[in-house]
């Protein structure tokens, strides 16, 4: 199970190297449609079949919103690249120094915790948290429904679901008052 | 924008209807299958973005603005909050409890007021994902008059 | 323990892509890659060995199931990360419109 799932990994760590590098637009949006459904495989391993069904179908639309704008545009990469050569010697732009040294602390500073949170955690597929066990006996009674997952999203925590709710609402009036307003005469 | 080549609009013409039904399927079977309000309100505005693709824009045949989804989406948040606020009135008189009786595990009709949300939700996700797309792929900008 | 290892590479791939690179498309990708990355790991930590999907069958007496509390977190998290791509996405629209560039450094029309 755990060497099925790395290779699955390692597809996606691949295709998202090859998505931040590709000389063209459409191909690196490509590249993101297989670190997408490369998600969704996993979590068909994992035993989750809601989040699949809701990730394939959600990261088709955004790809195709996606390709819709770049069509639109233009299509190519960028053309000056960060490191250029006058007279024999290459010189490098001052900000690309300033962004990489940037993440290099960002990694190690995430690399602390990362390794203190680790040793905390149960091996891979041992981890039970406190409120899992109480959430699986009672939920079925207490709500009825036969789908935990929906009984847990709608009933135990309703709060949540209010909060996507108008998130999403709140995405498209933004959208909507973005793309109108060109200004009074 | 254009619509596609003959063979697509054909198949489109085969399918659509198809995908439609299953997406409702999804949304109505929440609490008893995988699915639920989100899966299935995507499904149902996928089956919505594929009409428009494959024929074209004209198929809209409306003003420029698109007014109807805004307003169906509406509709869908407006359901969710009536049916939260009905729950200070009726039973346990607590803001968002489950009211309706819950019958047996595992029939249609069960599980309290579950089945409802999940149809407001399902609406006001379909809707939504439908406003993004035509918001951003066919009325790219417009210029208030 | 390994899996938890690539989860982490995955998402420093995705941070390299927002802070280093000058395409606002390429910003747009790193900051999705970084949302997959936490997706997979909510689901990483609920699993269970052996265990079954979360769903009450009649005629399966007592089984294992997977924990249905991090699936549940996830199954918000993802409509919020399509809500988010698409304000991205309508800005930089808008920014291609008004200086027909998708270039970061040329976009500055405030200084100066």
């Amino acid at each position: 199970m755990e060497i099925v799932l790395s290779i699955v990994i390692v597809f996606m760590i691949l295709g998202a190297i090859y998505a931040l590098y590709a000389k063209d637009l459409l191909s690196a949006l490509i590249s993101c449609g297989i670190v997408g459904y490369g998600l969704v495989i996993c979590f068909l391993l994992l035993q989750a079949p809601d989040l699949a069904i809701v990730q394939i179908v959600v990261e088709t639309i955004t790809l195709v919103i996606m390709v819709a704008v770049v069509l639109n545009s233009t299509r190519e990469e960028l053309k000056e690249k960060a490191v250029v050569n006058i007279d024999g010697v290459s010189y490098v732009h001052q900000r690309y120094i300033v962004n990489v040294i940037l993440v290099v602390v960002f990694a190690l500073f995430l690399l602390y915790f990362f390794k203190e949170s680790i040793f905390t955690l149960d091996h891979f597929g041992e981890h039970v948290t406190r409120m899992s066990t109480a959430y699986i006996e009672k939920a079925a009674e207490q709500t009825g429904s036969a789908n935990l997952v929906t009984g847990i999203l709608f009933d135990f925590r309703g709060y949540d679901t209010l909060g996507e709710a108008t998130i999403l609402f709140t995405a498209v009036i933004g959208i909507l008052t973005i793309l109108r307003a060109k200004g009074k005469k | 924008m254009n619509g596609m080549t003959p063979i697509v609009k054909k198949v489109t013409q085969l399918i659509v209807g198809l995908i439609f039904l299953y997406g409702i399927y999804i949304i109505t079977h929440g609490h008893l299958t995988p699915g639920g309000g989100f899966a299935g309100g995507a499904v149902v505005a996928g089956s919505f973005v594929l009409l428009v693709l494959a024929y074209g824009s004209n198929i809209l045949k409306l003003k420029k603005r698109e007014e109807g989804s805004s307003v169906v989406e509406s509709l869908g948040i407006l359901l969710f909050t009536v049916l939260a606020f009905a729950a200070i009135f009726i039973g346990t008189k607590v803001f968002f409890a489950n009211y309706l009786p819950k019958g047996v595990i595992g029939e249609l009709i069960s599980a309290g007021v579950i089945p409802l949300y999940n149809i407001a939700v399902g609406i006001e996700v379909a809707a939504a994902l439908f406003t993004i797309f035509l918001a951003l792929v066919i009325y790219k900008e417009e210029v208030l008059k | 323990m390994i899996v938890y290892l690539l989860c982490f590479i995955l998402f420093l791939v995705g941070l390299f892509g927002v802070l280093t690179k000058r395409n606002v498309i390429k910003i747009v990708i790193g900051l999705s890659v970084m949302e997959f990355s936490l997706f997979l790991f909510f689901a990483l930590i609920g699993y269970i060995d052996k265990g079954i999907a979360p769903i009450i069958v009649q005629n399966i007496p007592n089984a294992k199931f997977v924990d249905p509390l991090p699936q549940a977190m996830v199954l918000t998290a993802i409509v919020i990360g399509l809500a988010t791509n698409a304000m991205l996405l309508a800005i930089a629209i808008r920014l291609y419109k008004k200086y027909n560039t998708f270039d970061i450094r040329k976009i500055n029309s405030l200084k100066g």
